[in-house]
C-alpha cells in the first residue's frame, strides 16, 4: 500500500479542490487541465520512462476523439461503448504506429519526425475524408443525460476526469514497480545493453506505446465528450501534441506525479499570461515553449524535483 | 488535356519550387551533419525571416536588396541562437537539443503570432508576375531568380566547406568531436557557426520566397514538413543530397498537385517522407548514418 499513499493524498486534495471548484470558468478551466494531465500520463510513459520522445501524440488524441464523436454521430452507438471503441482505437493507432517505426529501427529524431509525420497525414486525411464530416467536423447531438454520457454543469465531468487521472497515476506507480517498466527504464538508458541482457527492447517498446496511445486516447474520448465537437485541427493539430510532451516535461520527466503537476502549472501559467497580456492569441502558447527551453535548461527533474529539493534543502537547513 | 507542354511547364514549375525547397533543406541538414540533431525550429526562424523581408518591404527595401544584409543579421541571430540558448540549455545531450529546438520554434511562432496576428501577408512587386521566355514555356521571374539564387548559394556552401579553414573545422567535428577538440578546434563556435549558416540561407530563402508567396506566423510549418522529407530523402548530413531531394520533390509536388489536386498532392509528401523513414532511413544518396 505505501508507494500509492502518495497518490491516494493527491487524489484526495484534488477532489478537494474540485468540490470547491463552484464556479463554471474555474471547473472548465481544470477539466482542460486534467484532460491534458490524462494525455501527458499517456506521454509520460513512453517519452519519460521509455525515452522515445514522440512529437505526434495527437494520432492517438486525434484517433479516440474521432471514433468517439462519428460512432456516436454517425451510427448512433451508444456513448459509453464509443468511449471503449475510442479507446481501444487509439491503442490500435498506437500499435501500427509503433510497429512500423520500432521494427525499422528508428530513434530519437526520426522516431519524433515521423510520429509527427504520422499526426500530420491523419490531420489531413481527416479533413478530407467524407466519414469525420470533412473541414466541418462533427458535432455529438446535444442529449444531456447520463445515459448519453451527458452531463449538466462541468462539476460530474471534473470528477470523470479525475478518477481517470488517478487511475493513470496508479498505472504509472504499477508500471514504475513492474518487470516491465525496469525493462523499459533499461531500454531508455541504454539500449544495447538492455539487449544484451536479453530485454526484448521491440516488445518492451509496443507495450508502452499501446498503454501509452490507450492512456491519451482516454484523454480525446473525453475531450470530445466534453466539447461534443470534434475537427481535425482540434483532434489532430499540434496544439495536443505539445500539451501532451510539455506537461510531464514541465512537472516532471519520468515520475508519477509530474503529468499532473506540469498540466496544472502550465494551466496556471496560461491564465496568468492572459491577466497580463489580455487574450492576445500566441502569448499562452509562447510562455509553453520558453517555460519547455527554461525547464530542460536549469531544472531536469522538472517543478516536482524543484519543490523535492527546495524541501530537502529546507530539512537539512532546519536539523 | 495533359499535353507534353502542360507536363514540361509543370516539371519546370517544379524545379523552379523545388530549388528553394532545397535552399531550405540546406541548412537543416548542415546542421544534422555536424550536431546529429534535427533542429525543430527551422520553419519558426523561416518565418520569422519572412517577417523580417516583408517589413524590409513595407520600409521600401525590395526582398532581393534585402537579401544580403538579412543573411548576414540571421547569420548573427542562429549564432547566438546555438550558443547562449540551445548549447547551454541541453547540457550536451541529443534528447535535449530536440526539446530545446522544439521550445524554440512554439517561442518564435507564438511571438509571430502575438505580434502580427494570423492574417497572412504578400507583398505587391513591379516584377511580381513577370514571365521570361524558355522556349515554348513561360517561367515566372521571381521563381526563376530563386532557382539561380539558390543553386548559387548550394555552391558557395559546398566550396565553404570544402576549402576555407571554418569548412574544414566544420567537417572535422561533424566526423569526430573529440579528435577536432584534440588539434585545437572549438566545437561549440563550429556548432554555433553552422547554425548561423543555417539560419542564413534561410533568411536567403525568404527573400526569394516572399516575392511569389504569402507570409503568416505559421508558413513555416507548410515548409519545414517538405524540408525533413528532403533531409530524409538526401540522406541526413548530405548537401548534395539536400539539393538533389529538394529539386527531385518540388517536380513530385508539381506533379502530383496536377495530377491529384493541391490538398491531396500534400499527402503524397508525407506519405513519401514516411516510407523513406521506414524503408530507406539512410536516404536515397545514403551518407552512412
Amino acid at each position: 500500500m505505501r508507494p500509492y499513499l502518495s497518490i491516494v493524498i493527491v487524489a484526495l486534495a484534488l477532489a478537494a479542490l474540485a468540490s470547491l471548484a463552484h464556479s463554471n470558468t474555474l471547473a472548465n478551466s481544470l477539466v482542460t487541465a486534467t484532460i491534458i494531465a490524462l494525455a501527458g500520463y499517456g506521454w509520460n510513459l513512453l517519452g519519460g520512462y521509455g525515452g522515445q520522445y514522440s512529437f505526434g501524440h495527437a494520432a492517438f488524441f486525434g484517433a479516440a476523439a474521432y471514433v468517439d464523436a462519428v460512432a456516436q454521430a454517425r451510427y448512433g452507438v451508444n456513448a459509453y461503448a464509443a468511449f471503449v471503441l475510442a479507446t481501444a482505437a487509439a491503442a490500435l493507432v498506437g500499435v501500427v504506429i509503433g510497429y512500423l517505426s520500432f521494427r525499422a529501427g528508428l530513434r530519437g529524431s526520426y522516431f519524433a519526425l515521423i510520429t509527427l509525420a504520422f499526426a500530420e497525414v491523419m490531420r489531413v486525411l481527416a479533413n478530407a475524408a467524407g466519414i469525420t464530416g470533412g473541414a466541418a467536423g462533427t458535432l455529438i447531438r446535444l442529449a444531456p443525460s447520463p445515459s448519453h454520457f451527458q452531463f449538466v454543469g462541468r462539476q460530474p465531468y471534473l470528477w470523470i476526469v479525475l478518477v481517470l487521472v488517478t487511475l493513470a497515476m496508479i498505472a504509472t506507480r504499477a508500471v514504475e514497480r513492474s518487470r516491465f517498466g525496469a525493462y523499459l527504464v533499461a531500454v531508455r538508458e541504454n539500449e544495447a545493453a538492455a539487449r544484451a541482457l536479453g530485454v526484448d527492447a521491440l516488445r518492451v517498446k509496443l507495450q508502452a506505446i499501446v498503454i501509452s496511445a490507450a492512456l491519451t486516447g482516454l484523454a480525446g474520448a473525453l475531450y470530445a465528450q466534453y466539447f461534443l465537437f470534434v475537427d481535425a485541427s482540434i483532434a489532430f493539430g499540434p496544439w495536443i501534441s505539445i500539451e501532451a510532451l510539455a506537461a510531464p516535461i514541465v512537472g516532471g520527466l519520468g515520475t508519477v506525479f509530474g503529468p499532473l503537476v506540469g498540466a496544472l502549472a502550465l494551466d496556471g501559467f496560461g491564465e496568468a499570461a492572459h491577466a497580463v497580456a489580455g487574450r492576445t492569441p500566441g502569448i499562452e502558447l509562447a510562455l509553453y515553449g520558453a517555460l519547455l527551453v527554461l525547464v530542460v535548461a536549469v531544472a531536469r527533474d522538472g517543478l516536482q524535483g524543484l519543490a523535492v529539493r527546495f524541501f530537502a534543502a529546507r530539512r537539512a537547513g532546519a536539523a | 488535356m495533359l499535353t507534353p507542354d502542360i507536363l514540361a511547364a509543370a516539371v519546370v514549375n517544379g524545379l523552379t519550387t523545388g530549388a528553394v525547397y532545397a535552399l531550405i533543406a540546406v541548412g537543416l541538414t548542415l546542421v544534422y551533419g555536424v550536431l546529429h540533431i534535427v533542429n525543430f525550429a527551422h520553419g519558426a526562424i523561416l518565418a520569422a525571416a519572412m517577417f523580417a523581408a516583408y517589413f524590409a518591404f513595407q520600409y521600401g527595401v525590395d526582398p532581393y536588396v534585402a537579401l544580403a544584409p538579412l543573411a548576414v543579421v540571421f547569420f548573427g541571430l542562429g549564432y547566438a541562437a546555438q550558443r547562449l540558448v540551445i548549447g547551454p540549455a541541453s547540457h550536451g545531450e541529443d534528447r535535449n537539443v530536440l526539446l530545446v529546438t522544439l521550445g524554440l520554434s512554439i517561442v518564435i511562432e507564438n511571438l509571430l503570432l502575438a505580434a502580427f496576428s494570423s492574417d497572412t501577408r504578400s507583398i505587391n512587386t513591379t516584377y511580381g508576375f513577370a514571365t521570361i521566355r524558355l522556349g515554348p514555356l513561360f517561367v515566372s521571374l521571381p521563381k526563376a531568380i530563386g532557382f539561380g539564387v539558390s543553386c548559387a548559394v548550394g555552391m558557395t556552401l559546398w566550396a565553404l566547406l570544402n576549402y576555407t579553414d571554418i569548412g574544414k573545422a566544420i567537417r572535422a567535428v561533424a566526423k569526430e568531436r573529440m579528435g577536432a577538440r584534440l588539434v585545437g578546434i572549438d566545437p561549440p563556435h563550429v556548432f554555433a557557426v553552422t547554425f548561423g549558416l543555417s539560419a542564413a540561407c534561410l533568411a536567403i530563402a525568404a527573400c526569394v520566397l516572399l516575392p511569389v508567396y504569402y507570409v503568416d506566423p505559421r508558413v513555416g510549418e507548410a515548409y519545414v514538413l517538405i524540408a525533413f522529407t528532403i533531409v530524409v530523402l538526401g540522406g541526413m548530413g548530405s548537401i548534395a543530397g539536400a539539393m538533389v531531394g529538394g529539386l527531385l520533390i518540388g517536380v513530385v509536388e508539381s506533379l502530383s498537385g496536377l495530377l491529384l489536386g493541391d490538398s491531396l498532392g500534400q499527402l503524397g509528401i508525407y506519405l513519401i517522407f514516411i516510407l523513406v523513414l521506414l524503408l530507406r532511413p539512410r536516404g536515397l544518396f545514403g551518407a552512412t548514418a
